[in-house]
């Protein structure tokens, strides 16, 4: 929020310039990834390879993987392959050859292979690090399937155990992530048992929410970066206002029963009270230990006016929805002036305030 | 293609993606030639050139079905010809711009309609379209493009493809392409490029497309598992012990003559699918002394029309006060959440007398009440 003017810090400002300085020298990333194998993703590197070679960009490729089909062999013939070397039977890319070549663009097929132990590196992303870092820029694929932190949902699926690794953060730092998506039926991959086509498609789901969490990310540093306000972005936030005085679980369960099919984001927040029953701050402590079980942001916030205290948070985390709940008693003054739930309805603009029953 | 095929409704599938020339025709065109090689007997229902070369090229050895023309006003129209199609009868047939609204006069109002004819034939259709082209995001579009999207397709009807198919590619890519002068003529581009082509906007709009790919895998997955659920249940009817489900969503949305009501219907809608809730909509009847006027009920008329097109089940009761009237129908109908928009309270909050809204959520005590925020001013559906 504006409101305190702040003096740059010299030092900040140098590492600052020295990060933009190396960003400008280093390579640029981008990824195609694929829910499964044989969706396509070699083809459309290489297809983008070829199409940026005809506008005149210098392109080899440095590693495709063994299993061609008919028109990716027909790309290849018309670009330039810096071999694979052979270590110990693991095919590895040829990294110092690729250096002294000094292409703009190398495309490197299946970012996941581990080399084999007597590489420089123990897996090919990391020489791929190493070609960014010389300014090379690399096109490369990624099956979901390889991601270190999906593994374990991915074997649950497929029920396939795969050694091969790359971590997420690495797919992260792609300056530009294109995901791979097709019909099930059109993939060359077979999934096992009865429901096979059924386990595609999960994994499909998998990999289109992977590429919008990135993508919302990279929305996100985009808009601090270019100072844009912008309020209502592609996500569901849910907050849930929780108070002695309300059915607190009934809330945050339906508050994460609705950011789960949202695929949203659930925040629940407590507004301090001065004075607070032990009994009462027992079941708020319970219900706080509920929301973060169900994977929810719990906030308590300080305000000595409530309504403004909730919908300040609210605009600062691109809140959606706020679930209140009806307070189980009504002074004589909240008949007169409006209820809580009646303040906090008029004051929302923007955003949809769902009233809970007690 | 045997006899036994003629009772079976044509698949449908939809090319996703989120703007002008992310490359959803070419993908769609790419995967008819390959179906053409495999032997299958494709043809182009309808295409949209655009000057683009390379998809132009794609659609040299696949056969054409010529367009129909159509006088209105005294222009020349070209549209899709569906009659010539259903007389070809192909086993698939690609048409391009599933969204696209036909020429006034023609049989059928939108482009999805004709869709719907072939499918009904037995014809499985490739289409395509973006994601700022469904209903249920029209206003969050509008919100943050400024454009108001007027070519839409209903939710129920993406959601009944067989398959929905992102396209993506990122925006820094489409912008490229932009200033390349691939997508559109200079002129046209420079124009773009201020409005929907903003960076900004491309990227909320991908994220929308992955989103909402992702949710249609979701919701044919859950379809799929109650398939099964169903056919286990009815094998074992005397199972015993198994936890009785939560009871089922029940969303009612609130109908007025207020123009807020078509973001209110296409909001409620939208959560109600999210919820896999069932979803209805009621109007009280206008007093019967004309007050209000023509106009009015008009745009209550309007605004029904508009939420059966969603395919919301539409009410009018005609009794008493608003806000009792309402709340005892939900009752009734055991609705366990009831959409009210902010400004159907009127244009003043009483001070000591409620408003509908107040009114509503001190009725509506056992039941979830959600007050619908405006985005911006709104504009009246048409």
């Amino acid at each position: 929020m504006p409101g305190v003017i702040t003096r740059p810090d010299p030092e900040k400002l140098l590492r600052r310039v020295q990060a933009e300085e190396e960003f400008r020298k280093r390579g640029r990333l981008k990824i195609f990834l694929g829910y499964a194998s044989g969706v396509g993703k070699s083809f459309r590197m290489l297809d983008e390879g070829r199409r940026r070679r005809v506008r005149g960009e210098d392109i080899v490729v440095g590693a495709i993987q063994p299993y061609k089909s008919a028109d990716i062999q027909e790309i290849l013939q018309k670009m330039e392959v810096i071999p694979l070397k052979v270590i110990d039977e693991v095919p590895v890319i040829d990294v110092s050859a690729i250096l002294r070549r000094r292409p703009q663009v190398c495309l490197v097929d299946g970012l996941a292979y581990d080399n084999p132990p007597s590489s420089a590196h123990a897996k090919r992303w990391q020489d791929v690090e190493d070609l960014l870092a010389a300014g090379v820029s690399v096109v490369g694929t990624v099956n979901l399937q390889y991601i270190e932190e999906l593994r374990d949902r991915v074997e649950k699926i497929t029920g396939k155990e795969v050694n091969d690794s790359i971590p997420l953060g690495f797919v992260k730092t792609a300056d530009e992530i294109e995901v791979v998506d097709t019909p099930p039926e059109m993939c060359t991959e077979t999934v096992e048992g009865r429901e096979g086509e059924h386990r595609l498609t999960e994994l499909r789901e998998i990999a289109l929410l992977l590429a919008a969490d990135v993508v919302d990310h990279q929305l996100e540093a985009y808009l601090e970066r270019h100072g844009i306000e912008q309020v209502w972005g592609a996500v569901e936030r849910i907050l849930v206002c929780v108070s002695p005085r309300v059915k607190a679980v009934d809330m945050i369960e339906s508050g994460h029963r609705n950011a789960e099919r949202f695929r949203g984001e659930l925040h629940v927040i407590y507004v301090a009270e001065a004075e607070i029953a032990p009994e009462d701050q027992k079941v708020l402590e319970s219900n706080f230990a509920l929301a973060r079980k169900l994977n929810a942001q719990t906030h308590t916030l300080e305000g000595e006016d409530p309504i403004h205290t909730i919908i300040e948070f609210a605009r600062q985390h691109g809140i959606t929805q706020i679930f209140i709940g009806h307070s189980t008693h009504e002074s004589l003054w909240h008949r007169v002036w409006g209820s809580f739930v009646d303040r906090l309805i008029r004051q929302a603009e923007g955003i949809d305030v769902r009233v809970f029953p007690n | 293609m045997t006899d036994l095929s003629s009772n079976r409704r044509g698949v449908l599938r939809i090319y996703l993606g989120y703007a002008a020339g992310v490359g959803k025709t070419y993908r769609m065109l790419q995967e008819a030639r390959q179906l053409k090689t495999q032997g299958v007997d494709v043809v182009i229902g309808y295409f949209e050139p655009h000057g683009r070369k390379d998809t132009i090229e794609l659609t040299e050895d696949i056969e054409t079905i010529p367009r129909r023309k159509l006088e209105y006003r005294g222009t020349v129209f070209e549209d899709m010809d569906t009659e010539a199609i259903l007389r070809r009868r192909p086993a698939v047939c690609a048409v391009d711009e599933f969204a696209h609204t036909n020429v006034p006069g023609s049989e059928r109002a939108k482009r999805w309609e004709d869709v719907e004819i072939l499918l009904d034939a037995g014809i499985d259709v490739l289409t395509t379209m973006n994601v700022q082209h469904i209903e249920s995001l029209n206003d969050r579009v509008w919100d943050f493009t400024g454009v108001r999207v007027r070519e839409t397709v209903p939710d129920w009807v993406v959601r009944q493809a067989d398959e929905v198919v992102m396209i993506d590619l990122p925006p820094e890519a489409l912008m490229n392409r932009l200033r390349r002068g691939v997508i559109y003529a200079p002129e046209k581009a420079k124009q773009a490029l201020q409005n929907f082509f903003k960076e900004s906007t491309l990227r909320v709009l991908r994220e929308l497309a992955l989103r909402q790919t992702a949710h249609e895998l979701d919701v044919h997955k859950m379809e799929k598992e109650e398939q099964t659920v169903a056919s286990q249940a009815t094998e074992s009817l005397a199972q015993e012990g198994a936890p009785s489900p939560q009871p089922p969503d029940r969303v009612l949305i609130y109908i007025t003559a207020d123009p807020s009501t078509a973001m209110l219907i296409r909001r409620g809608r939208r959560v109600a699918d999210y919820l896999s809730a069932d979803c209805f909509a009621v109007a009280v009847q206008p007093a019967a002394d004309g007050r209000g006027g023509s106009a009015q009920r008009d745009a209550l008329e309007r605004h029904l029309n508009f939420a059966r097109n969603l395919h919301i089940e539409t009410r009018v009761v005609r009794v008493g006060p608003v806000a009792e009237a309402l709340v005892d129908f939900a009752r009734l109908h055991r609705v366990t959440q009831i959409f009210l928009a902010r400004s159907q309270q009127g244009p003043y909050v009483p001070v000591l007398g409620r408003s509908l809204v107040q009114q509503v959520v001190r009725l509506a005590r056992d039941m979830q009440v959600t007050i619908v925020a405006e985005r911006r001013q709104q504009k009246p559906v048409n």
